[in-house]
């Protein structure tokens, strides 16, 4: 079996302030191969946006990688220089962000965006800039005459697909999004989603696609991880997750999503709100909420162990596999 | 375009204010010093003693609302009337003028090269003992009022040291010419005014460029430009500074009537013979002519400035040309 | 009522976690006793409350009695030495305090209340009068403070009352912009249009739910609106136009000046008051900081941990 493009080891996060140091990622490990669609989901406030961010090594202080590693490509990228990684990003991953009113600067035109972009990592001709800028609107189906227009003259669904298509400037091999359809209306989510998805299968990239939004990448995510108050809840095959969620949070964010094509029922919500992550419950933290919660769920830390393909945290399956053996 | 010109609305309606703040202040204010004052006026220029009349209201049997017609055509026209002195105002303030300009010009341009280099720069390396310690200490030295600066530097390098003059702009005795050495004359005796402006100027403006640094370094696209694998100068300049300075580039004009009314207090205190110093004798002599035109003239500066920096946000900042 | 609104947005809706989430006031407030520039300038502002409170526990000579040695240097009687006429310098200095800190608060306290109306009222009420309002301040904003002072002060008679009506008629406009910004975000809050739909008047919607929601943004204005408002009253005073029959630090400065104090050498009399006005100046400034870095928590202190090395 050919070595994953990222191997995410043991990661943790850490917001360091002065009051205490919060913990938004706790020991996370994942893998993503070549080609792959991986999503991530979760409440606000899990630390998926958190756990990308620290993928892409673009925390910001107070956040820090306190331990773990990074594994891309062979290097673990927690341990590069500043200028090693400078010369990792963009061209062998890129980063797709939420809000393209925000990301992208409202001072420069797209085309300006683009240019240091290029200039920034090879030497590249005015001409050979020109090209490859139109060419990667045209693959997100914008018409190059918009590259002399500002952020703030496109149209939201434009944005998010001028950003993807910065991202494929240099045909990286993993793109990371957090949220990247959130602040669109339903329409444009499909739209961007479905040439998210062909651009995928026609270039290659492997994709780390984080989202609330559970049923938005139930048809073209390959994997699904499902994260809790900075861990892995359950991590699987996208079939396995929804069709056999194993995990009762899984189990709680699948039905709080209405079918459109099957029985009427009522809608369920997980009682509760996420937890102080300064304070996490004790034993498993999402026993609180449970609504399958056994007496030692307040008191035994769960581990992530291995069920059929699928992989889940929760005290009922340790307790099957127990006794099982 | 829309954006210009409701600036431009703004400029003329601040003009307007001040105009009929000079107008209206003789008018309403108890006492009767205008009057006092023009009666010494004795076989002058006519034109200038009538509009002087006009502007303070004495000896003027008319509607109210012709003469203040008058007065706003009178101002246009540079009609000022004549100071204690029977000099005419435009005149004696003419005189003046280059001497402030050239303290207060020189002295923000480097004030605000400082202001915005350290600022960007601190901003941008967070982290350390500095951090914690020098903003609050800008912030105090800004605060310091600038009088007592320019007293402290001229006990220390006038006084005591006698490196520098004491006061005025240039030696007594010494006649204005282009040359060398009368410029040198010109320097040291602008040298401690200057200072004294440069060091609170600068201490404001290094606070505010800090802040509105901080703020732009949080948002999403300069996340972006590291993402890009951007080299650091380059994101700290075209996306942080930038975007940071030029939103922002009006309020800093809107800072220089805070720098301006500095300017008279060291003049003050250093017997500076500019705009400054002749407004605080037109207090002392009571020379109303002069110092509501003085107040005019402070204005227009802020007013300039004001206008010009909007100008520049417009033409530089692609989200307002649209507005 | 207002507090209940604070804290039961600061508090999530599960009831077990709300008796461990303080509200956002204990927080603040917690953080601010933290803050060292909260207790540094705290203390200086305790410092000059004192003096201006009980000056005659500090400084025993009578400071208008011209009965000592002129202009001498500063010695154990005379801790900073004797102004031209033998008065004794530091207690001049100790005895102006309170009137300096009565204009000082007087005038910050007015302006930060009509800066606070009419910005609230800007923001609430929007429209027409939203936009005359806004004018109205910004046509003061660029009007230049100083100028405008002098040619104000010259044409009223000199006092204190002219000096506290012609500062509180140039500052009021400082703060407007930022409490108007403030008002606009309370604008659209769920509080509000409870109180709306109750049938409250806009007059009281302004006065008993908003303005109590901005107090800790009411408490920096005043603050950082003091910091310039010593500094020109200050500058009024040293240009002899403040009330000078009166003994504050400004008007020690002026007859230093008057006096050719620097030039007689005598430092400390030209130099002390305008020490005093930036002492003052600093300690709010210091306290207002705080207040600047705990609201905007981006702007407090970073902690490095560790820096990047290389593999």
């Amino acid at each position: 079996m050919p070595e994953p493009l990222l191997e995410v080891d043991d990661l943790s996060v850490s917001y360091l302030t002065d009051a205490a140091d919060i913990g938004a990622v706790d020991h996370v490990s994942l893998n993503v191969d070549a080609g792959e669609f991986l999503g991530i989901v979760g409440e606000s406030g899990c630390g998926k946006s958190t756990l990308l961010f620290a993928i892409a090594q673009l925390l910001s202080p107070p956040a820090e990688i306190t331990s773990g590693r990074v594994v891309f490509r062979g290097q673990d990228l927690v341990r590069l220089s500043d200028s090693e990684l400078r010369h990792v990003r963009w061209r062998d991953y890129s980063v797709v962000m939420q809000s393209a009113m925000n990301a992208l600067n409202p001072m420069k035109s797209i085309r300006a965006q683009f240019k240091d972009t290029m200039r920034a990592h090879e030497r590249w001709t005015a001409d050979a800039i020109k090209t490859r800028s139109a060419d990667v609107l045209r693959l997100v189906g914008i018409d190059p005459e918009h590259l002399d227009s500002y952020p703030h003259q496109l149209s939201g669904g434009m944005r998010q697909r001028a950003m993807i298509a910065m991202a494929l400037l240099f045909t990286p091999q993993l793109v990371i999004m957090d949220e990247p359809t959130s602040a669109l209306d339903v329409v444009a989510q499909r739209s961007l989603m479905t040439q998210i998805k062909e651009l995928q299968q026609q270039f290659g990239f492997a994709v780390i696609f984080v989202t609330h939004d559970m049923s938005l990448i139930a048809h073209y995510s390959d994997r699904v991880m499902v994260m809790y108050a900075g861990q892995v809840a359950e991590i699987g095959a996208t079939a396995s997750i929804f069709q056999r969620p194993l995990h009762p949070y899984s189990k709680g964010l699948l039905d709080a999503f209405p079918s459109v094509r099957g029985p009427r029922r009522p809608l369920a919500g997980i009682p509760g709100s996420p937890p102080d992550l300064g304070r996490p419950p004790s034993g498993c933290r999402f026993h609180p909420r449970c609504s399958e919660v056994m007496a030692q769920c307040a008191t035994v830390k769960p581990d992530l162990i291995d069920v059929d393909e699928t992989q889940v945290r929760c005290l009922l399956y340790t307790e099957r596999l127990r006794d099982a053996v | 375009m829309r954006y210009v010109t409701r600036r431009a609305g703004l400029f003329v309606i601040t003009l307007w204010a001040a105009l009929t703040v000079n107008f209206i202040i003789p008018r309403v204010m108890p006492g009767n010093e205008a009057s006092a004052v023009l009666a010494t006026f004795r076989g002058v220029n006519p034109a200038a003693l009538h509009a002087l009349q006009i502007e303070f209201g004495v000896n003027v049997h008319q509607n109210l609302a012709l003469t203040y017609l008058q007065y706003i055509a009178n101002c246009f026209t540079g009609q000022f009337g004549l100071t204690a002195q029977r000099v005419p105002v435009v005149t004696e303030i003419l005189g003046k003028l280059p001497w402030t300009l050239g303290l207060v010009g020189v002295s923000t341009v480097i004030a605000f090269a400082i202001g915005t280099l350290v600022g960007v720069v601190s901003a941008w390396r967070r982290g350390g003992r500095l951090d914690g310690i020098l903003p609050p200490l800008l912030f105090i030295v800004a605060t310091f009022p600038v009088f007592f600066i320019g007293l402290l530097l001229l006990y220390v390098f006038a006084v005591t040291l006698n490196w520098l003059p004491l006061s005025s702009n240039y030696s007594i005795g010494a006649t204005p010419s282009l040359s060398l050495s009368f410029a040198g004359d010109v320097f040291t005796h602008a040298l401690l005014p200057g200072l004294s402006l440069v060091i609170v100027t600068a201490g404001l403006w290094i606070y505010s460029m800090r802040n509105n640094m901080i703020t732009t370094l949080a948002e999403d696209y300069v996340k972006m430009g590291r993402a890009k694998g951007l080299p650091s100068w380059r994101i700290m300049t075209d996306y942080a500074a930038r975007n940071a300075i030029l939103p922002n580039l009006t309020g800093f004009a809107m800072q220089l009537g805070y720098v301006l009314g500095g300017s008279i207090l060291v003049e003050y205190t250093f017997s500076y013979p500019g705009l400054g110093y002749l407004f605080y004798t037109s207090t002392t002599d009571h020379d109303l002519p002069l110092m509501q035109a003085l107040f005019l003239v402070y204005t227009l500066a802020v007013l300039i400035c004001v206008l010009l920096a909007d100008l520049l946000t417009a033409g530089l900042d692609p989200r307002t040309r649209d507005a | 009522m207002s507090t209940a609104a604070i804290t039961a947005e600061a508090t999530p809706l599960d009831p077990i976690a709300s008796a461990r989430y303080p509200s956002a006031r204990a927080r603040f407030t917690r953080a601010l006793l933290r803050n060292r520039k909260a207790t540094a300038g705290t203390v200086i502002l305790l410092i000059v409350v004192f003096a201006a409170v009980f000056p005659g526990l500090i400084a025993r000579d009578d400071p208008q009695a011209a009965i000592y040695g002129q202009d001498l240097g500063p010695s154990w009687q005379h801790l900073l030495g004797t102004t031209q006429l033998g008065q004794d310098v530091f207690s001049q200095l100790v005895w102006g305090t309170r009137l300096t800190l009565i204009v000082t608060v007087v005038v910050s306290a007015i302006a930060t209340v009509i800066s606070m109306i009419i910005g609230v009222t800007a923001a609430y009420v929007g429209g027409l009068t939203d936009r005359s309002l806004s004018l109205l301040t910004d046509v003061f904003l660029i009007l230049p403070t100083l100028p405008l002072l002098i040619v104000l002060a010259s044409y009223l008679p000199p006092g204190t009352v002219t000096m506290i009506v012609v500062l509180t008629f140039t500052s009021w406009a400082f703060q407007a912009r930022q409490l108007r910004s403030q008002g606009l975000s309370l604008r659209a809050r769920d509080f509000l249009a409870a109180a709306r739909v109750r049938g409250e008047r806009t007059s009281y919607i302004i006065l008993a739910e908003i303005i109590p929601t901005m107090t800790s943004l009411i408490v920096a204005s005043f603050l950082g609106l003091s910091v310039f408002v010593v500094g020109f009253a200050a500058g009024l005073q040293f240009l002899g136009l403040g009330n000078s029959t009166e003994l504050t630090w400004g008007t020690m400065l002026y007859y230093a000046q008057q006096g050719g104090a620097l030039e007689a050498g005598n430092a400390w009399w030209a130099l002390a008051p305008g020490a005093a006005v930036a002492f003052l100046g600093a300690g709010f400034a210091l306290v207002n900081y705080a207040f600047d870095e705990i609201g905007n928590p981006a702007l407090r202190p970073v902690r490095k941990r560790r820096a990047r090395t290389a593999a």
